[in-house]
């Protein structure tokens, strides 16, 4: 399916050739091999990640499956998504526990990776397990960053202990002493952000972790790290041996490689996610996800599987007919829109599509509203006006209006979006079916 | 300082890195298949992208045969040329006073101290300078940025957390016009490129600055994270569509990451790299210079 786009369309059209032939040539998977490097590449895998990852999928793909499929280029996706998932490892959102409290976690990071933010939300989710964690401000360096962290404490009804700009190692360590004294079973340390090459800075990190014996260490690294993202992991890991990562920023429309990145050089578990930028926006992190979403295919197994179950392979072709003889009615529109709906939420349904942010489209855009408007008023349409919409003049707009309790722009505005779709229809007959059937939603 | 300077000495360890990946190739002295794919990897390892970085070996490949290059040492200064080229395909801004700035990017960019670095320079060229702390959003970021004017010794107009964005733009604009200031620069928050409703409200700060200060020149810039791969093509596009961008921030140039995505942010989208942020300190803001920079990567 066209819509989809991305590696998926790629593979398919190196494949394309292969069900007539009913044979792999060493071309067709240098090709996809290729594809599939570029793919990695643009998501921002580091590129040795990228070369082992090459190395072990090609072994896969040349063997009986893909020559046996009759889809090999999908053949060929399944197996670098399930290699993908396999790598980034199982859903690790739990963290350690000190048998004797308080429990430590440690924060650390590069600056602007978002720890400050993923403190609040942490401390969120542990207060709603039940737990009473303490914020220890220990980020002396940026202005204001104190302040930050009061703020996200309050905004999550948790206490923030702070001594100012004094040595960042002592504040940590009273603040297990308070929390201890005070009965807080989590103590999450906020440290400032740092570059990895930042000897003095490290080491400041080692002797809070010496003092401390923090539970975990997590690195919280920006989902849109490119090809540094590897140095980075490395250094923060060997330094501190980290016990998992956190992964900030994905409510962007970045593809995110440097999860899988950071996976392999560190081995460590990515614990959990940032969606967004209220408290509540954490989320455990699912590899699965992760992987469709480095190539660049968004969610399309969950699309796919809620396409087919909403549209039939007859409607489908008959839909594909009507465009390409371009005699699509008002009813059919409404046939669309019916589907859409069974379907499930737009929002939800948008978030799966990928490269939906490319084409600007947002869930703001897609108002289910105006959907059920529209619905309402091609109901209240006789069967000859939606042949014909040509013939629906003023009275007939004004009587449509009145039945379907909308008003006459609301009836213009569908016709004329309905036109706007039989000449993207046209458009497309041209060039092939490029756009998708979001695309006259917006 | 010598002649490249901080830019220099912020690339230092990108150019270590990335140096001795090209040194191997470049000593080797043939260029074979081998010498090509290891010039790909030093280009994609600084971020450069794989299509970005495929176009330009192409460029690359037929220079050699037109010149009829055979050694890899005149293969790195074409080398050098081409990337140098590309990175200065589009004027800069030349500044015109009253000048109003407005500063963007995603979260965590460092957009704020990016704009403590700019107040310190307009500041040492004798210009008067006013904050607008617009970013409302972000919990102290007000904070932050009164710092930063204080250290620069500069005038900041703020109002409380969760106000108005445009509010304090406007009434920063008052004052700039009142007190005939010469830069004004206006901090916003950070937001990621696909939230329509922040992209809006960029939108109307730049509608009430073009309506409240029409005579003085306005000039968007957007601020990168060095660090940041292929996600900041499609920042600045976005961005871009939102407000026009008319120049880049790189920060965090201090770092090992490269910030090659500059390059493909430059074929594409032909938007000039204006100044790098090579440190913390309040004087780590240089001019970008597209020779020092390739210079620092290749070597």
């Amino acid at each position: 399916m066209g819509l989809f786009g991305g590696l998926s369309e790629k593979l398919n059209h190196v494949f394309s050739k292969i069900t007539s032939r009913g044979k792999l040539t060493d071309l067709e998977i240098r090709q996809a091999m290729r594809e599939i490097r570029v793919a990695l590449l643009e998501a921002d895998v580091s590129f040795p990640v990228v070369k082992d990852f090459i190395a072990r999928v090609s072994e896969e793909a040349s063997g009986e499956k893909i020559l046996n499929s009759l889809t090999p280029g999908q053949q060929v996706v399944k197996i670098v998504n399930d290699e993908l998932v396999r790598l980034m490892g199982g859903t690790a959102a739990k963290l350690e526990v000190s048998p004797k409290p308080p429990t430590v976690i440690m924060m650390c990071g590069l600056q602007g990776a978002g720890k400050t933010t993923m403190c609040g939300k942490l401390a969120y989710l542990l207060k709603k397990q039940g737990k009473k964690p303490l914020l220890a401000a220990c980020d002396v360096y940026r202005p204001a960053a104190i302040n930050q962290l009061k703020v996200v404490g309050k905004n999550v009804n948790t206490e923030v202990y702070e001594r100012g700009t004094q040595n960042p190692v002592k504040t940590a360590v009273e603040a297990v002493a308070e929390a201890k004294s005070k009965g807080y079973d989590t103590v999450i340390i906020d440290t400032a952000g740092r570059l990895h090459i930042n000897d003095e800075l490290m080491t400041e990190l080692q002797n809070i972790k010496k003092e401390l014996s923090p539970s975990e260490i997590l690195l919280t690294v920006d989902s849109m790290t490119g090809q540094d993202a590897v140095t980075v992991a490395t250094a923060f890991n060997e330094r501190l041996d980290i016990t998992g990562v956190i992964l900030t920023k994905l409510d962007g429309d970045t593809r995110g490689g440097a999860a899988l990145s950071i996976r392999a050089v560190t081995g460590k578990p990515i614990k959990f996610c940032g969606v967004g930028e209220k408290p509540t926006d954490i989320e455990p992190f699912y590899p699965d996800r992760m992987a469709s979403r480095i190539l660049g295919m968004g969610d399309v197994l969950t699309l796919i599987e809620k396409a087919e179950s909403a549209v039939s392979e007859q409607e489908m072709k008959a839909l594909e007919k009507k465009m390409r003889e371009n005699s699509f009615t008002l009813d059919d529109f409404l046939t669309q829109f019916e589907n859409l709906g069974k379907m499930g939420n737009i929002a939800d349904l948008l978030a799966m599509v990928p490269g939906a942010s490319k084409l600007k489209i947002s869930a703001d855009d897609i108002d289910e509203k105006r959907i059920s408007r529209f619905k309402a008023i091609i109901k209240s349409m006789t069967m000859q006006e939606r042949e014909r919409p040509e013939i629906i003049k003023s009275s007939r707009r004004k009587r449509i209006a009145a039945g379907s309790g909308t008003t006459i722009q609301d009836v213009n505005q569908l016709l004329k979006q309905f036109e706007q779709t039989k000449d993207m229809m046209k458009a497309m007959n041209g060039k092939g079916r490029k756009a998708g059937m979001f695309g006259r939603f917006r | 300082m010598g002649l490249f300077s901080k830019i220099k000495e912020g690339l230092k360890k990108t150019k270590e890195a990335l140096a001795y990946k090209l040194n191997k190739v470049f000593t080797g002295g043939v260029l074979n298949d081998d010498f090509y794919d290891e010039l790909e990897y030093a280009l994609i390892t600084s971020d450069m992208g794989a299509q970005a970085a495929d176009e330009l070996m192409e460029s690359l490949r037929a220079v050699i045969d037109e010149k009829h290059i055979r050694d890899t040492e005149s293969v790195k200064t074409e080398l050098k040329r081409l990337m140098t080229e590309m990175l200065e395909a589009f004027e800069k801004p030349e500044y015109e006073y009253p000048l109003i700035i407005t500063v963007t990017g995603v979260n965590g960019v460092g957009k704020t101290t990016a704009i403590g670095k700019l107040a310190k320079k307009f500041r040492s060229e004798g210009k008067d300078v006013l904050i607008a702390a617009a970013d409302t959003f972000r919990a102290a970021a007000a904070d932050q940025l009164t710092v930063w004017a204080e250290r620069a010794g500069v005038r900041i107009v703020k109002h409380a957390e969760g106000a108005d964005p445009g509010a304090v733009v406007y009434d920063a604009i008052m004052s700039f016009k009142a007190r005939g200031n010469d830069v004004l620069l206006i901090d916003t928050a950070g937001r990621l490129h696909n939230k329509k409703n922040l992209m809006d409200e960029l939108g109307k700060i730049s509608r009430i600055v073009e309506r409240e200060a029409p005579d003085a020149m306005k000039l968007n810039y957007i601020v990168l994270d060095a660090t940041t791969g292929q996600n900041a093509v499609s920042q600045v596009e976005v961005f871009d569509e939102a407000i026009d961008i008319d120049g880049i921030i790189l920060t965090k140039l201090d770092g090992t990451a490269k910030g090659g995505v500059v390059l493909a942010i430059a074929s594409e989208l032909q938007v000039p790299v204006v100044y790098v942020g090579v440190g913390e300190g309040i004087d780590d803001l240089e001019d970008f210079s597209a020779e020092d920079f390739v210079e620092g990567i290749v070597g």
